[in-house]
């Protein structure tokens, strides 16, 4: 990558001081970043394996090659007095041998790469296996699960050490699947059902990206992969699988009536003005029945993320009060939708106190 | 000026000057491949800046998370302008310039086989760059990304069952339009290079005696010929599906989105390169002038092309290993993504051979055509690492992919051309451009690539996927994008050394003699600038270097080489 380096001393400092620079860069950050190279399943372990197949046999080349060429340009620079060099036009010999040695080198490259594909693509057979619809809107992901006929937004839930499967289903354009700590991605193609298996070696909370330019939020259409032990899972999908609780409250009850009265036009609560979960595939791929423009939100409170990642729920900030706007994510939310992510479908006009209420009755739904 | 007698009159006849003959009318008017070259060379960097501006909008926009520099919308016009900005008015021009202008002399003709066709097609590519960028003024430019996916590229009510956030204003028609337009005028610049290469080649200019530059722009014009249509067509059913209600690109009714991306790749690779193949041929002209050595294994350099050429057609779905391809048709384009790395490594060895026992002069173009090899090296290798698919997955679409093709088309292309630039510059003006403030851009250049894009390649591993507009603070990706927009404000300060060069030496610079370089060629066989018919006597060949031959007879090459 270096260059001409004829002027001696100091041009050696400069790189050497750079590459310190870089590497101390390389250190200080990435600790938090949804790094492909920090995996938890074996889907995003071979591909990760491949970068350092890759990576080693690139630097020995990138080495090897710059170092001619650097050693090439100091060692026949012009100097004074020099004479013209020998004219030579090639070598037949030579070129047959730079041919093939780096066909070979990329011909191994390539059966790493086909055998990786094939472990890739190859979804394990197993009893074990659970089926999530990943339905990917502008700009948030719904996930729904078959086996127990339940939607959720914003959060995929998975049990560890089992094979996911994901049916990847758009009716509008074309998003991309992607938990990097566990998964590469697949496109979601209106028209083409594609698949995608992983699966998690451990519990924890990985993020996933949307990575195919879906229009003016592309930016914030994250959500969280939430991998936890089965019994957990369990315990998750029997919860999600009630109906939303009655208000306890008073102010909840009151938020009750107005999310019944404004927000049902886009959103859904199960047991409010939705009898129970729907299958998004069967219902938005037929213009004649409207599907949800908005996220479903049943046990809303028990989510991590609003609005496709661009904020995170942070319930314990979201008691009533008067600085509720200020403390709460869910409240600056409903305040102001177009001013948080320009270019959503949410349009909501709400005072301050139907804010309260509605916050107060949203995050009662755990 | 007659006084003819007319009768017994006399009269005084004034031959009127023709709008031809004044300055600017020259310019407008003119069929002359040089001037038509310099006027596609002017045009290309003018929209270098337009798109290096636009660049650097998106640069300030992630130096920091969470900014709000930009909204949303206009980043995402930002940086598709940004894309179709660069390839289409910037390098192609360019490029098409440098063609125009060398390609004539180089081979010993004094035009172009079609000097109407040659004007004609600079004119409409003029025209529909300002008709694309005059989407602005209408509140409507294209931000879809250069690639223009569908169905986001349809209007509401094409796009899906439910009519979504697609494209309704004509923010799409101005890219399907414009990018007609540019298609007309490379449809004609290509068939006149054919023509004028394949017919017009002075006596004793075999096929195997050809300029590496005109082989490339040979290779080139055939391929644009070639992958145009495939863009054409995209764009047309594009047209109609936003216009005439018909759903080629819409899955409810029968179309199919992936359609459009077949379609636009089997362009789009090619364009690729389209877009470096004739910087090959530039940098194998430098290499050896300055090396005072032939280039090492022409054969092997010209065909090498030719095979990228033919192979650039077999792997256009690289693009597109996420979309849920069978395996098979995967691993079919990993492999042909595998071949076309060979030819490409054949050619950066035999560089290398070319300058190893030479005697190397650090003029500026040699400067940046060594800087080329070392950039194009790593956007090769890094190059070669995206076609390992499963890495693929990941890597795709995230800042990696964004690394590697500006090591390709900025360490690759951009440097190649301002080699061509500083090593023709004399030839075309007749004044040398300023050797310290080219030291000074070159080091300003090549520290700026590489702050601004090789960290991007550790952004991508980090996760950090392309095209969005901002991002949150504890993502780990902060610092890494700081130094990203510092290094292209660095390339931004290197483009202004250049500027400031170019004005100081219209006006002063050192006057250049004809031959300024000791080079091989047959442009230098001419005056600087070249008369308006090129060469008085058509010059004859009879080896690869004629101009090196005619210097020195006694050590000519076709006295010790037979080709």
């Amino acid at each position: 990558m270096r260059k001409p380096l004829f002027n001696g001393k100091t041009r050696w400092q400069v790189v050497v001081a750079g590459l310190l620079l870089g590497s101390f860069l390389l250190t200080a950050c990435g600790e938090n970043s949804p790094s492909i190279l920090n995996t938890f399943g074996p889907v995003a372990a071979s591909e990760s394996f491949l970068f350092y197949v890759i990576l080693i046999i690139a630097t020995i080349i990138f080495v090897l090659v710059e170092g001619a060429l650097i050693f090439s340009i100091i060692r026949y620079r012009e100097r004074p007095g020099m004479p013209n060099p020998r004219q030579i036009h090639g070598n037949l010999r030579i070129e047959v041998l730079w041919t093939v040695i780096p066909s070979i080198i990329l011909f191994i490259v390539l059966f790493f790469t086909i055998q990786g594909l094939v472990n890739v693509a190859t979804q394990p057979t197993s009893s074990n296996t659970l089926e999530v619809r990943a339905v990917g809107h502008q700009w948030w992901w719904e996930f729904y699960y078959p086996k127990y006929n339940i939607t959720t937004a914003d959060e995929l839930h998975a049990p560890v050490n089992t094979i996911v499967q994901v049916d990847l289903y758009s009716n509008n354009v074309i998003h991309s699947f992607w938990v990097p700590a566990l998964t590469g991605k697949t496109d979601v193609i209106p028209g083409h059902n594609n698949m995608r298996w992983f699966k998690a070696d451990a519990t924890g909370t990985f993020l996933g990206e949307c990575a195919e330019y879906c229009g003016a939020q592309h930016a914030h259409m994250a959500f969280h992969a939430v991998i936890q032990s089965s019994d957990d899972f369990n315990t998750w999908v029997s919860t999600q699988q009630q109906a939303a609780v009655t208000p306890s409250f008073a102010l909840a009850a009151q938020g009750k009536q107005i999310f019944m009265g404004q927000c049902t036009g886009c959103h859904g609560i199960v047991g409010d003005n939705l009898k129970g979960y729907d299958d998004p595939q069967v219902k938005c791929n037929d213009p004649a029945i409207a599907c949800l423009v908005g996220p479903n939100l049943t046990h809303f409170g028990a989510r991590g993320l609003i609005a496709g990642g661009i904020l995170t729920n942070n319930r314990d900030q979201c008691s009533p009060g008067a600085d509720l706007l200020r403390r709460c994510h869910l409240a600056q939310w409903l305040k102001d939708p177009q001013g948080i992510k320009p270019g959503n479908d949410m349009v909501v006009n709400l005072t301050d106190d139907q804010i309260q209420a509605l916050v107060a009755y949203l995050e009662s739904l755990n | 000026m007659a006084t003819p007698v007319i009768g017994n009159a006399t009269t005084t006849v004034v031959r009127q000057k023709r709008l031809s003959e004044s300055y600017v009318g020259e310019w407008l008017m003119t069929t002359d491949h040089k001037l038509i070259g310099i006027m596609y060379i002017v045009t290309g960097f003018f929209f270098f800046l337009v798109g290096g501006m636009e660049a650097l909008l998106i640069r300030t926009q992630l130096a920091a998370p969470d900014a709000h520099v930009l909204s949303p919308q206009t980043y995402n016009a930002i940086f598709t302008m940004h894309g179709t900005t660069m390839i289409f008015l910037f390098v192609i021009p360019v490029l098409t310039g440098f063609g125009n202008y060398i390609v004539p002399l180089m081979i010993g003709a004094r035009d172009m086989a079609f000097p109407r066709l040659n004007a004609f097609g600079y004119w409409v590519l003029l025209f529909g760059g300002i008709f694309i960028q005059s989407s602005f003024l209408f509140g409507a430019p294209p931000d879809g990304g250069w690639f223009l996916y569908a169905p986001l590229n349809l209007t509401n009510a094409g796009c899906t069952v439910h009519a979504t956030a697609c494209t309704n204003g004509m923010n799409a028609d101005f890219w399907a339009l414009g990018v007609l337009m540019l298609g007309v005028s490379s449809i004609a610049g290509s068939v006149n290079f054919v023509v004028t290469i394949l017919k017009l080649r002075a006596p004793g200019m075999s096929i195997n005696r050809m300029p590496l530059f005109t082989w490339m722009v040979l290779v080139t014009s055939f391929l644009l010929l070639f992958a145009l249509p495939s863009l054409t067509a995209a764009a047309g059913l594009l047209l109609l599906d936003r216009h005439a209600g018909t759903h080629f690109y819409q899955y409810a009714f029968g179309g199919d989105p992936l359609l459009w991306q077949h379609l636009f790749w089997s362009f789009g690779h090619p364009e690729v390169y389209i877009l470096i193949l004739p910087v090959f041929g530039m940098i194998s002209e430098i290499l050896p002038v300055f090396s005072h050595k032939p280039i090492f294994g022409y054969t092997f350099i010209a065909w090498s092309g030719v095979a990228i050429g033919f192979l650039s057609f077999t792997v256009w779905a690289h693009h597109m290993f996420a979309v849920g391809l069978p395996p098979i048709a995967q691993a079919f384009f990993a492999t042909s993504t595998t071949l076309i790395a060979i030819p490409t490594a054949v050619k950066i060895f035999n560089w290398i051979a070319t300058i190893f026992g030479g005697k190397i002069s650090f003029k500026v173009p040699m400067l940046f055509a060594l800087g080329f090899v070392a950039m194009f090296l790593i956007g090769g290798l890094n190059g070669a690492a995206l076609a390992v698919v499963p890495f693929d997955y990941q890597v795709t679409d995230t800042y990696f992919v964004v690394a590697h093709l500006h090591y390709v088309l900025f360490g690759g292309t951009v440097f190649g051309v301002f080699a061509g630039t500083y090593y023709w510059f004399p030839k075309m003006t007749g004044k040398f451009l300023g050797e310290r403030l080219g030291q000074v851009q070159f080091w300003l250049m090549l520290i700026g690539v590489n702050l601004t894009f090789f960290p991007m390649h550790i952004l991508g591993l980090l996760g950090m996927p392309r095209r969005y507009y901002t991002y949150a603070g504890n993502l780990g990706w902060n610092e890494l994008n700081l130094l990203a927009s510092i290094g292209a404000l660095t390339i931004g300060l290197a483009i202004m050394v250049f500027l400031y060069n170019v004005i100081v030496s219209l006006k002063n610079g050192q006057v250049a003699p004809d031959d300024p370089w000791d080079a091989f060629t047959l442009e230098w066989d001419t005056s600087s600038p070249p008369k308006k018919y090129n060469f008085l006597h058509i010059p004859v060949v009879r080896s690869r270097r004629p101009f090196y031959d005619k210097k020195y007879p006694e050590i000519a090459d076709w006295k010790t080489v037979i080709h």
